[in-house]
């Protein structure tokens, strides 16, 4: 039985592993699953509460939540793709080229990889945001650059152990380029704590995300994000519980679903953890 | 030993220079000014008073002038003087906002202490059951929770909807009027929910270090030797087991040492707590120039030193690597 | 004039929240609109059943978003600083609260010469610093000294600069000259800028001297305590010269979070704040609410409005400007943005006031005279894609605002929206505060923004208005230049006979109103609410707080017992 028939055993791996393709078909589908236009402004329907017409209710400008909130899965889940994916990109290629390589290479990768871990990272991405001109893109690029030092650590470590495996020894002995070999042999063999640690990465910058809407600095409005769309729930949260529920509530799972998906294929993949039954 | 230690030592020196280098820089290339702030689009504040403040700043001189100067004050221990309006000196500020935060952090990285590691140790020792997967959900419940409206939900139902504890702040309007211990009780009181709901938004990481941990020791040989030897399973799991699988916690414990004195935005903002969180992002708005530096060389000092402490514990703590 | 404070836009939409108490917000006492300016719940319960008498006592709890700090007023730019230092320094006059005639405080009487050069004023000579020392008038010539030294770092010398001399004469009363009359000067001293002790601070670095955070000062109370990033207390002065406040302790808790500043106020924790429109309609109309709290609303001291960059060939042709006011439905604005707690207006001036001129009205909400105003222009949709062009070039705009300013950022929105109907493209982005200053306004690059700016008693505008004050870090930033206005602004500085005056400024505004250079978006009310334990609260046009010494808790009603 390997790892991945082994998560499938896990209920609660499931049932994360449902919540984030549910997740994802509602982002994919967002435009046809969507009733109202989320930026339609209707100063007539200021806050008002669920309806018939509005299943989750009105925001303060009158538009529509359940649309703004459709929309807004896309919006962070985008985010938080994204900004893991420009981690992996720079985190991976440095953790396999440091543990590949060892030595000098070694070094320095890891030598850059405590600088970085110097700035609380909470710290640095307040620090660049902040004054950085806000749009979207840049909360993806600044959460992806300040948060790849674990992925490159991860990988690192993955290749020490690798590179005295007996394929890679092998590959080398038939003159292969380092290239190939990292590419070829040694990062599929390295790319289950990857997936693992992606997969817990875009729950960390989805709650990033949110902390930096509270703070005015996360995904500029019109646009919807939950994040932003919770933090303009907390000024209402006492006239208009459902801008800060279901926003909160969209958020928690989603996390929570990402995360125990993470965590039950780690369990699953990771040897040391496994318990034979 | 005492030659590893001393290499790790003169290892941290390029790493802190490059840390002030690299802040130092980002800070610059920031747009925005200090001197734009302090005149604040004021029509009464003619371009000659921003000349003066540009030049009272230093920030007239070229860039490379102004690190050589700021480092090597520095390294007379001379952090500088804010740039904001009550033109203090760094370290003041720092020292009214650190003693705040570190309680708050000590006090609630205590809690997570007491609950993660008997949630790790039970939930490796029942792997897959019920109570395993419970705790989990449970912990990452915490994790998940945005921490503004976490926080939010607390103050309506503790504070406001049950009236057991204060809203916001630190102390009562009479806090001054109270005894010794009362002034105790009264701050003790008003850090309940900040303590707790950091503590709760920050159990996974360690919960989940702690029962892969376990995990990995249950399997050992010897762990299975001793059960072999008839002792029973508390004994095996509390005496043996546990022991051992505290040792990679201690890494662990190094690593947050840093973030025992960065202080959350959030939290200190909800609860109205004047932390290092406020300090540290007031000065960015503010382009404080030194007092973020400040921050920044600061907190990134104690990293460095927590790592190596962790590094230092675990080396004396097992033995396999003191070898090296 | 201000742009609103920095505080406020960076922390949170809540612009009227840290300006409340000190800045004079402004509205027609007479003619207001219903019942603004009154508590608007009805008699208090507590005062209507019995009158009362003033008594000494109990403690006023204020929220705050901000941290002062520096009570030096000179070298503060931020409003708690301004507000608190108010509270410990006294003004040579002041504003009286309909902010049309001056009211003696230090200076017991002034006189301008007839030719508008000369300033004399007389001062009392009963006045101490709250350390025994007797207050006079070389107290002031230190401060003036001070403010004009090229070494202090102040953003308020300017006023000041204008002054060619200051005779001093005597112990009691000093003359200041002026080159050429200046009609705005009487309005800059009153203020506390330049009164500061001279015995305590002649021989101090002043720049770094303990006093700025511990201050002794004249006025009405006295600095007790100041914890940093958490709470300022204040205590009554015993020996001020018109007598002790009733209200023996003020303490502002600095609470960074509006929601929670709010449940605070709820839950007894603060007795004062300014409400956002959202809390004032839906969260404060509970009958327990209005047991405990008044509620007041007037218009404040700013306005919002949505500037053009006139360099931008774009928005070089003022039918085109006036084509986008006729757009964008302010009424809409109002509605959605500020639940209707604010108004429309045609001017930079408070709506109410002396200064307005009645003639102007604003441009109505028109989106057909817009289209036509367009096609005058030569804008009109040729290609048939939705967006108006000229030239094969379609119009559209970046408009740009401030982050964390949420009433700013709805306007943008509904802004945006009636826009996109009548084909017009505005792309929304927002910045961070300094940023947006320093290398968007600054440096002109922009094509529109939105952003505020609050009003001074005085109808001088010419910073912002004078074709002389485009450059660089100046305040005429959008760039408007108008001879004729610039003729009239010259004049009203000039002239101090108020009718007269009048008469540049209703020009002025006309001038205002057919170029369009800002598209005057709405005034938004300040909505403070006090706790109903407090009497002798008297609303005017310059706000609730203009007689904060004299408020009082009747005996049966005090809260806190103060220990002295």
């Amino acid at each position: 039985m390997n790892g991945w028939q082994r998560a499938l055993k896990n209920r609660v791996t499931v049932v994360g592993g449902v919540v984030v393709a549910i997740l994802f078909a509602v982002a994919v589908f967002a435009p046809w699953l969507a009733p109202f236009d989320p930026s339609d402004i209707d100063a007539s329907t200021i806050l008002v509460g669920p309806s018939a017409e509005h299943w989750l209710g009105t925001d303060s400008l009158g538009r529509d939540v359940l649309s703004r909130m459709i929309f807004g899965a896309r919006v962070s889940l985008l985010v938080g793709f994204v900004s893991v994916g420009i981690a992996c990109a720079i985190g991976v290629p440095l953790g396999a080229v440091a543990g590949y390589f060892g030595g000098v290479v070694d070094t320095v990768v890891m030598r850059f990889v405590d600088l970085m871990l110097c700035f609380p990272s909470f710290f640095l991405i307040l620090a660049v945001i902040a004054v950085l001109e806000q749009s979207i893109w840049n909360i993806m690029i600044v959460i992806g650059a300040t948060s790849w030092m674990g992925v490159c650590r991860l990988v690192r470590a993955e290749f020490l152990s690798l590179r005295e495996r007996e394929f890679m020894v092998a590959a080398r002995g038939l003159g292969q380029s380092p290239a190939k070999i990292i590419f070829r042999h040694g990062l599929p063999n390295a790319m289950a704590p990857v997936f693992v640690a992606f997969i817990l990465g875009v729950a960390s910058a989805i709650l990033t995300e949110s902390g930096l809407s509270f703070l005015g600095i996360g995904v500029p409005p019109p646009d919807p994000s939950w994040g932003n769309i919770l933090t303009e729930g907390k000024a209402t949260i006492e006239v208009a519980w459902w801008m800060s529920v279901y926003p909160g509530m969209a958020i928690l799972v989603t996390v929570l679903g990402y995360n125990l998906l993470g965590e039950g294929l780690r369990d699953t993949l990771d040897p040391r953890l496994r318990q034979e039954r | 030993m005492l030659r590893y230690l001393l290499t790790r030592i003169a290892g941290l020196v390029p790493l802190l220079i490059g840390v002030t280098f690299v802040s130092f820089l980002v800070i610059n290339l920031a747009p925005g000014s200090p001197v734009e702030l302090m005149t604040d689009l004021n029509p009464k504040a003619g371009p000659e008073v921003q000349q003066r403040l540009e030049k009272e700043y230093g920030l007239d001189k070229p860039l490379p002038v102004q690190y050589w100067i700021w480092v090597s004050k520095l390294a007379r221990g001379d952090f500088g003087r804010s740039f904001q309006q009550d033109r203090r000196p760094v370290l003041d500020k720092i020292k009214e906002a650190l003693p705040v935060t570190l309680a708050l952090n000590v006090m609630s990285l205590a809690i997570v202490l007491c609950v993660a590691i008997p949630i790790g140790v039970y939930s490796a020792t029942h792997q897959y059951s019920l109570g395993d997967r419970a705790t989990t959900v449970f912990v990452f419940v915490g994790f998940a929770m945005p921490s503004f409206w976490f926080a939010l939900l607390c103050i309506l139902f503790f504070s406001v909807h049950l009236g057991w504890l204060p809203i916001s702040g630190l102390r009562s309007f009479d806090h001054n009027a109270l005894s010794d211990v009362g002034r105790v009780l009264d701050i003790a009181k008003h850090l309940i929910l900040p303590v707790c709901i950091s503590g709760f938004t920050s159990l996974a990481a360690m919960s989940r270090y702690m029962r892969s941990s376990m995990l990995e020791v249950i399997r050992q040989d010897y762990i299975n030797t001793a059960r072999a030897k008839g002792l029973d399973e508390r004994t095996v799991t509390f005496r043996h087991a546990l022991r051992n699988a505290l040792l990679p916690i201690i890494t662990l414990l190094g690593l947050s040492i840093p973030g025992l004195i960065g202080g959350s935005v959030i939290m200190e903002s909800i609860f109205a707590i004047p932390g290092m969180g406020r300090l540290f992002f007031q000065s960015i708005l503010a382009r404080d120039y030194p007092l973020i530096m400040g921050v920044l060389v600061m907190s990134s000092m104690l990293t460095l030193i927590g790592n190596l402490a962790a590094d230092l514990m675990y080396a004396v703590a097992d033995p396999r690597l003191r070898k090296r | 004039m201000k742009p609103v404070s920095r505080k406020a836009a960076t922390w949170s939409a809540f612009l009227l929240l840290s300006t409340l108490s000190m800045l004079p917000a402004c509205k027609d006492g007479s003619s207001g609109e219903g019942d603004a300016g009154s508590a608007n719940s009805g008699s208090s319960a507590i005062s209507a059943s019995a009158p009362t008498e003033p008594a000494y006592g109990d403690a006023l709890v204020l929220g705050t978003i901000g941290d002062a700090s520096n009570l030096i007023r000179m070298l503060a730019g931020d409003s708690s600083s301004a507000e608190i230092a108010g509270m410990i320094f006294e003004p040579l006059i002041t504003y009286d609260k309909t902010l049309s005639e001056f009211e003696p405080r230090l200076a017991e009487s002034w006189e301008i010469s007839r030719d508008g050069l000369e300033i004399s004023f007389k001062l009392r000579e009963d006045v101490r610093w709250t350390d025994g020392e007797p207050f006079d008038v070389h107290d002031i010539k230190f401060g003036f000294d001070t403010i004009r030294d090229p070494s202090t770092l102040t953003a308020y010398a300017e006023d000041y600069l204008q002054v060619k001399e200051m005779r001093v004469q005597g112990d009691h009363a000093f003359t200041v000259v002026y080159e050429e009359p200046y009609a705005p000067a009487l309005g800059s001293w009153a203020s506390i800028m330049v009164v500061l002790p001279e015995h305590i601070l002649k021989d101090e670095d002043f720049g770094d001297t303990k006093f700025s955070r511990n201050p002794i000062g004249n006025g009405p109370y006295v600095l007790e305590d100041w914890t940093t990033g958490e709470s300022i207390s204040i205590i009554s002065n015993n020996d001020y010269y018109r007598g002790r406040p009733y209200i023996d302790r003020h303490r502002w808790r600095i609470i960074p979070d509006q929601q929670t500043m709010f449940l605070e106020l709820k839950g007894g924790g603060i007795d004062l704040m300014g409400l956002t429109p959202l809390q004032f309609k839906r969260q404060t109309d509970t009958r327990t609410f209005e047991e405990q709290f008044a509620k007041y609303e007037y218009y404040s001291n700013g306005y919002t409005y949505l500037g053009y960059n006139l360099s931008n060939p774009l928005f070089k042709d003022k039918r085109v400007r006036q084509a986008l006011t006729h757009a964008i439905d302010r009424q809409e604005l109002i509605d959605g943005v500020l639940l209707g707690l604010g108004t429309t207006t045609a001017v930079p001036y408070q709506p109410g006031t002396d200064w307005v001129n009645k003639d102007v009205e604003p441009w109505p909400y028109d989106p057909s005279r817009a289209k036509e105003l367009f096609a005058e222009a030569g804008w009109k949709d040729r290609d048939g894609d939705g967006v108006l062009d000229k030239d094969g070039a379609q119009f559209s705009f970046e408009l740009i605002t401030n982050n964390g300013n949420e009433q700013r950022l709805k306007t943008a929105t509904i802004i945006q929206k009636r826009l996109d109907q009548i084909g017009v493209k505005a792309n929304i982005k927002t910045l961070e505060w300094s940023a947006f200053i320093n290398d968007y306004i600054n440096k002109r690059r922009f094509e529109a923004v939105i952003l505020g700016w609050s009003m001074d008693p005085d109808p001088d505008q010419y910073i912002i208005w004078h074709s002389s004050k485009t450059g660089e870090k100046e305040f005429n930033f959008v760039g408007y230049n108008n001879p004729e206005a610039d003729e009239v602004l010259e004049k009203g500085r000039r002239t101090f006979d108020k009718t007269e005056r009048k008469k540049f400024y209703d020009r002025f505004q006309e001038l205002i109103h057919e170029d369009q250079p800002y598209t005057f978006l709405y005034v938004p009310k300040s909505l403070p609410t006090v706790h109903k334990r407090f009497h002798g609260i008297d609303p005017a046009p310059a706000g609730i707080s203009h007689n904060l010494t004299e408020w009082y808790v009747p005996t049966a009603f005090q809260k806190h017992t103060v220990t002295r």
